[in-house]
């Protein structure tokens, strides 16, 4: 019977490596790390153009995306309009609407105004005015800096969603991560680049709005930068655990007999890409100890855990996924993108607001501190945005105290901290009614192009060659880089 | 073992031919060295898009009021060029490409290639790919002992120029998995090489061509090159928005799969796809192919504007034509004039008119989605009996309402009326079981077309006609009005210069990893230069003038000397020719998704050879559909036989793919994919090493091994998985293996026992004994179907 120091050994794999006469192992890293940062990517000999970044020192080394899907009410949650009051129940005055495109469900119906039935407050030394809805948030009022003249082309969910993750409407493009990791690259080697974490529940009751996998594809880069989803059930990286009646000792051997089986036919046939399948084999068992690792939460404080807020102890909480995101920043992942359904609120929306704040308000605060104490909130940026914007008239019965709201593309807010951008800060503005942006139009390609630009990257050189173009994440439209709102 | 540096000095002649400094010894092109810099530095600013021009300059043609020669470029002079001077000036504000572009500057090598070009006349040629292919002359080569066949003499020839030679034939084994692998998706069994082997020792030659005849009559053929046409036209089994909805394809699918086994012509293939509902009687199979106008992403109603959506469609699909057939961007065409090919943005919508007088909703209902995920227009496929079967029922009914008007009792009519909704949800329930196929259908009144100014569906421009884009050959019409039909015969026209080498080219690319030319979705001015331009036309017009015959084409390839050369080289060769481009070699590289799984499935005896019908869900991981869902959708996985159907066959919803395809680089089918990338990953070693359907299969592989002579087994398990036997070496560290597993699962019963569940010994046989035999033969497989010659193709 064979010992447990047999079981381990590597003189095996020893023997091919010497008789091979190179030091593979060493050869196989060195390779691998070449191949996830700098190679020739496929069909770029015949195109010039792009470089990838980073192209300039950057103010942030990676980000975490709270998405809201569904897209919340700038209206109830930031952009503070107190006269609607007054003209509760109004017709939309045309010279606002001015025939602008609606959806389908409110097409042809009258537009009455429906004012927040949330109080407002200033808050902090920069006196920015928050709702109610968001007392934990309202803590940090001087943190953040928010974006009121947001805008997109989309006006349902689905080409919203697709192009503020992925900058087009149309499917098959790349995800901001994707981009990013394309772009610059892994910081560590145990964990993948771009993490994406869906909330496994919401209390959002009404028209919960789909994900797609394309929205952390890496459409037609290579997919080593599509973004990993984090599952909450199960492993949380698919295929992560040794399946039943193999553990860690087997799985060792495996690898062991495997890698020297592969050296044996490298040296052989001779395809470097022999190596590279030894090396992800290895980096895949590493990964069976880091993610884990990252995902055992056993060892944070009380403290840190009761900031977070009651929804710390189900997997797959906003309120873990945040907690999450924090210990991955704290481990160099690039782009941690969680993303929170449940905020479309076409009917019953006070009602439904209420849920959607308690489930996001208290641990996306709780984030701000934990990153701030540790440090971290300097150099990540964090962003907070849904795909769009909901309608001042309301849809569906309207009351003072109930009423929907319809999408709404032509302004909304959305709010960055840390990273490099100004605290305390309010960028653009919207007219009286919240429905169309006056002042600093701010397009969702704007908002690419700056979130890059903080990362160090200029947008119109991080190009890929693809069907004939030089294709970047800010497609072919113009768009600027918001100077303005950068510390 | 290989002796690595025995090639090193051929090899540092390759490096310097491939480099460009080499070019000094060949003649400039103005195709191959010329049109490529000009494309991608100037073309942008001074191309075919009059929109984006400047300075009334492109560069793109020669003459025409805005043409180079005369005009910035002078033959035969570089000082009198003014292009000459603006790509060479060391100022700021004159230099060209303008730094504010971020295009590259023109290198020292480029530059010379310019100079030398103006100086021996600035000759301006057609593009190559948009002059129809002729028959190139059969090419002399210095040494023709190597092979009489054409493919062979082109390949041949550039080699020679290079100095270099064609490798060694490979083995026969490694020959036998590579061309079943490339004709059926599958690797050969055990008794398939023995024959091949036994046949060979007679006649090599004629035991290749055997065993090439005996694969392209199999019906895992149609399965295997379908699923690429699968790919390249984004089918799937959902909508792809909104709620994702099921969308039955599946007739589809299954037509695709029938039409590659039955050779159906590829010029027939492409006309029932774009027009088969305009045949004067359409067969029901021209029907289900017109299903190709259905394959878009379709969003539910209620959400977006219906002109919106029924806009999006029509783009999408005229997008997947000039993808599919003529290997073109056209879609770049949708906003503006097409910025490097001579495309205008009239052109599109003159072929968009082609797509847009569709007789369909544009978007599916709501609620629970479509009735068995079918939206009109669509047709019943009943075979006779079925029909028979629902004729016997509308009688009835007919009869039962005829007994209604007669019955005189209010009693009696109660009981008809029961008896008559009976029937009427039996009929239902009957014509669901029966398959359909949505298909394409023409409004009576046609829909006009208009320029959408920006691609912007509510800023109609100019009204357009149906037409073909007028840089190519003209369009005939059949009618007053151009059909799709008319469309149809255009693209397979002799004088289309696309639609032949675009087929080709995939072919090609379906037996070496990559086309002749690489960018196989694009074949304008910004895709990939061929690597071997007269192989690529030579295979084109043979193709069209053997009447299109997809099963004498692949023949044709794989019978070639070129393809079974050995795929063994030294890592400097294959790093200075990663993608064998030159041909110097046989093709060495990963294995799709789906060739992996079920090769996992057929070596371990799990496969079921089941054909046809709708798609099927193997287990995959919880929860994913619900993580993405809308409507709270589970994924419900099928048991048995279901589960080991071959991967064509498996469910694809768009929004969340089954993992076990996607990470390994098969596309979400959302966008139409001529060519997969093939990458190298940990999730994936993940994957093949975890997943558990992959590792029962090593089970069942461990069960067949132990019903194998003791000393026969580890030859058994490595052919059956490899197609090759072990050497020494190699059963040695298998050997070893094997010992320290055994020895770990016997002193771990319950680990064993967990991978044994399920299995029942003979009463007399010593359970805990079996187990850990089985366990360890088990794992012993698994690592065998995780080395890197198991998933990839040498």
């Amino acid at each position: 019977m064979a010992s447990a120091e047999t079981m381990d050994s590597s003189h095996n794999r020893r023997r091919f490596l010497t008789n091979a006469g190179m030091g593979l192992g060493v050869a196989a890293f060195a390779n691998l790390l070449a191949s996830q940062g700098f190679a020739t990517p496929a069909g770029a000999a015949s195109i010039s153009g792009g470089t990838r970044g980073p192209h300039f020192p950057a103010k942030a080394k990676r980000v975490i995306f709270l998405f809201m899907a569904g897209a919340p009410s700038q209206i109830d949650l930031f952009d503070y309009k107190p006269d609607l009051v007054k003209l509760f129940k109004t017709e939309l005055p045309k010279s606002v609407s001015m025939g602008q495109r609606v959806t389908a469900m409110t097409k042809g119906k009258s537009q009455l105004i429906a004012p927040s039935k949330f109080k407002f407050s200033q808050q902090g030394d920069s006196g920015i005015w928050m709702s109610e809805l968001l007392p934990h948030l309202s803590g940090h009022a001087d943190e953040l800096c928010f974006i009121r003249s947001m805008n997109t082309n989309a006006i349902n969910h689905d080409p919203g969603k697709t192009s503020f993750c992925t900058g087009s409407e149309i499917p098959g493009k790349p995800s901001m991560g994707a981009w990013l990791s394309y772009g610059i690259g892994t910081m560590n080697k145990d964990l993948p680049d771009y993490v994406v974490l869906p909330s496994a529940f919401w209390s959002g009751k009404v028209n919960v709005q789909a994900l797609y996998s394309r929205l952390w594809g890496s459409g037609f880069l290579p997919s080593k930068h599509q973004g990993t989803s984090f599952q909450a059930v199960g492993d949380p990286v698919l295929f992560l655990s040794n399946p039943s009646g193999v553990d860690a000792k087997i799985r060792r051997r495996m690898l062991d007999s495997l890698s020297e089986l592969n050296t044996k036919h490298y040296s052989e046939i001779g395809d470097p890409e022999i190596e590279t399948t030894i090396a992800q084999q290895e980096m895949a068992f590493r990964m069976q100890t880091s993610v884990p690792e990252l995902t055992d939460i056993s060892d944070e404080t009380p403290e840190t855990l009761e900031m977070y807020g009651p929804d710390i102890d189900k997997p797959g909480s906003y309120a873990r996924n945040c907690l999450l995101a924090r210990r991955m920043a704290e481990r160099d992942v690039r782009f941690i993108q969680l993303f929170h359904r449940g905020w479309d609120h076409h009917s019953r929306l006070p009602e439904n607001m209420l849920g959607q704040c308690r489930d996001v308000d208290q641990p996306t605060a709780a984030l701000l501190t934990d990153l701030k104490q540790r440090n971290l909130l300097e150099d990540t940026l964090v962003v907070f945005a849904g795909e769009f914007g909901r309608t001042v008239y309301g849809q569906g019965n309207l009351t003072v105290d109930n009423y929907g709201r319809d999408h709404h593309p032509r302004c909304f807010t959305a709010w960055l901290a840390g990273g490099g951008v100004k605290g305390g800060f309010e960028y653009g503005k919207t007219d009286e009614f919240s429905y169309n942006v006056i002042e600093d139009s701010v397009h969702v390609r704007d908002l690419h192009a700056t979130m890059m630009h903080l990362l160090g990257i200029d947008h119109t050189r991080l190009t890929f060659p693809f069907q004939g173009l030089q294709q970047k994440l800010t497609g072919v439209e113009p768009s600027r880089v918001v100077k303005e709102i950068i510390a | 073992m290989l002796k690595m540096y025995t090639k090193t000095i051929a090899l540092l002649g390759f490096v310097l031919l491939m480099s460009p400094h080499s070019v000094s010894a060949q003649e400039v092109s103005f195709n191959r060295d010329i049109r490529p810099l000009l494309s991608d530095r100037c073309f942008a600013c001074h191309g075919p898009d009059a929109e984006s021009r400047e300075s009334g300059l492109r560069l793109d043609q020669p003459g025409g009021d805005e043409g180079a020669i005369g005009f910035v470029i002078e033959p035969g002079s570089v000082a009198d060029s003014e292009m000459w001077n603006r790509i060479t000036t060391d100022d700021e504000s004159e230099i060209m490409p303008p730094p504010d572009s971020h295009l590259k500057p023109l290198s020292k090598q480029e530059l010379s290639l310019v100079r030398r070009w103006i100086e021996s006349g600035a000759e301006y040629e057609g593009y190559w790919a948009f002059e129809p292919p002729a028959l190139p002359d059969v090419p002399v080569v210095k040494d023709p002992s190597w092979s009489e066949q054409t493919i062979d003499l082109h390949v041949l020839k550039k080699l020679e120029s290079m100095g270099r030679l064609p490798a060694a034939e490979a083995d026969s084994r490694t020959l036998i998995r590579r061309v079943t692998f490339d004709l059926t998706g599958l690797p050969p069994t055990r008794a398939e090489i023995a024959q091949f082997l036994d046949e060979q020792q007679q006649s090599p030659d004629q035991a290749w061509e055997q065993l090439v005849d005996r694969l392209l009559s199999r019906p895992q053929y149609g399965e295997h090159v379908g699923r690429y046409w699968l790919d390249l036209v984004r089918f799937a089994d959902s909508a792809g928005m909104h709620k994702d909805f099921y969308r039955n394809h599946v007739a589809y699918r299954d037509w695709v799969i029938r039409s590659f086994n039955a050779n159906l012509g590829y010029d027939d293939f492409l006309r029932y796809q774009l027009a088969g509902d305009l045949y004067p009687h359409p067969s029901q199979d021209q029907l289900i192919a017109s299903g190709f106008n259905r394959l878009h992403l379709i969003i539910d109603v209620g959400t977006a504007l219906p002109e919106e959506s029924f806009s999006k469609n029509v783009i999408d699909r005229v997008t997947s034509v000039g993808t599919a057939f003529m290997g073109l961007t056209v879609h770049c065409a949708q906003c503006h004039d097409h910025k490097f090919d001579p495309i205008t943005q009239q052109d599109f919508y003159s072929l968009s008119a082609f797509f847009n007088n569709i007789d369909a909703q544009p978007e599916t209902v709501s609620g629970r989605g479509p009735k068995m995920g079918l939206q009109p227009p669509f047709i019943s496929l009943a075979t006779p009996d079925q029909r028979k079967r629902i004729d016997e029922f509308d009688q009835a009914i007919a009869q039962l309402e005829e007994l209604k008007k007669l019955a005189a009792e209010v009693e009696a009519e109660k009981e008809l009326l029961a008896l008559s909704k009976r029937l009427e949800q039996g009929r239902e329930k009957f014509d669901e079981s029966i398959p359909k196929a949505m298909v394409m259908k023409e409004r009576e009144e046609i829909r006009p077309t208009f320029i959408l100014q920006r691609g912007q569906y509510d800023a109609p421009g100019a009204e357009v006609s149906r037409n073909t884009p007028k840089f190519f050959s003209p369009l005939k019409k059949s009618g007053e009005v151009a059909s799709r039909l008319d469309l149809a015969e255009w693209f397979v026209d002799p004088s289309n210069p696309l639609t032949a080498r675009v087929a080709v080219n995939r072919f090609w690319q379906q037996c070496f990893g990559v086309g002749l030319v690489k960018t196989s979705e694009d074949f304008g001015n910004q895709g990939d230069v061929p690597s071997h331009p007269e192989l690529l036309d030579y295979l084109a017009v043979s193709f069209r003038e053997s009447g299109w015959d997809v099963k004498a084409l692949l023949k044709q390839v794989v019978m070639s000397k070129t393809y079974r050369q050995s795929s063994i080289a030294t890592p400097e060769e294959f790093k200075a020719d990663a993608e064998n481009r030159l041909l110097a070699r046989g093709s060495r590289y990963r294995l799709d998704a789906e060739m992996i799984r079920d090769q996992i499935l057929a070596t371990s005896g799990l496969l079921s050879d089941n054909m046809y019908g709708p798609s099927v869900k193997p287990p995959q991981p919880k929860g994913l559909w619900q993580a993405v869902s809308m409507i709270g959708e589970r994924y419900q996985p099928d048991t048995g036989e279901a589960t080991h159907r071959r991967s064509v066959y498996t469910f694809w919803k768009r929004s969340m793919p089954p993992p076990q395809m996607t990470i390994l680089n098969a596309p979400l089918r959302d966008a139409c994919i001529a060519r997969r990338e093939r990458t190298n990953t940990p999730t994936q070693a993940l994957l093949l090493l975890n997943e558990p359907e992959y590792l029962r299969a090593a089970r069942e592989l461990a069960v067949l091994t132990l019903k194998q002579p003791a000393g026969q087994r580890l030859d058994f398990v490595w052919e059956t998985v490899s197609a090759r036997l072990p050497d020494k070496n190699e059963k040695a560290v298998l050997e070893e293996l094997l010992v320290d597993l055994k020895a770990k699962y016997s002193a771990n019963p319950a680990l064993a026992n967990e991978l044994c569940q399920g299995i029942e010994w003979s009463a007399e046989e010593s359970t805990a004994q079996q187990n850990a035999e089985v366990a360890a033969w088990t794992i012993l497989g698994n690592v065998v179907y995780n080395l890197d010659i198991t998933k990839t193709k040498d």
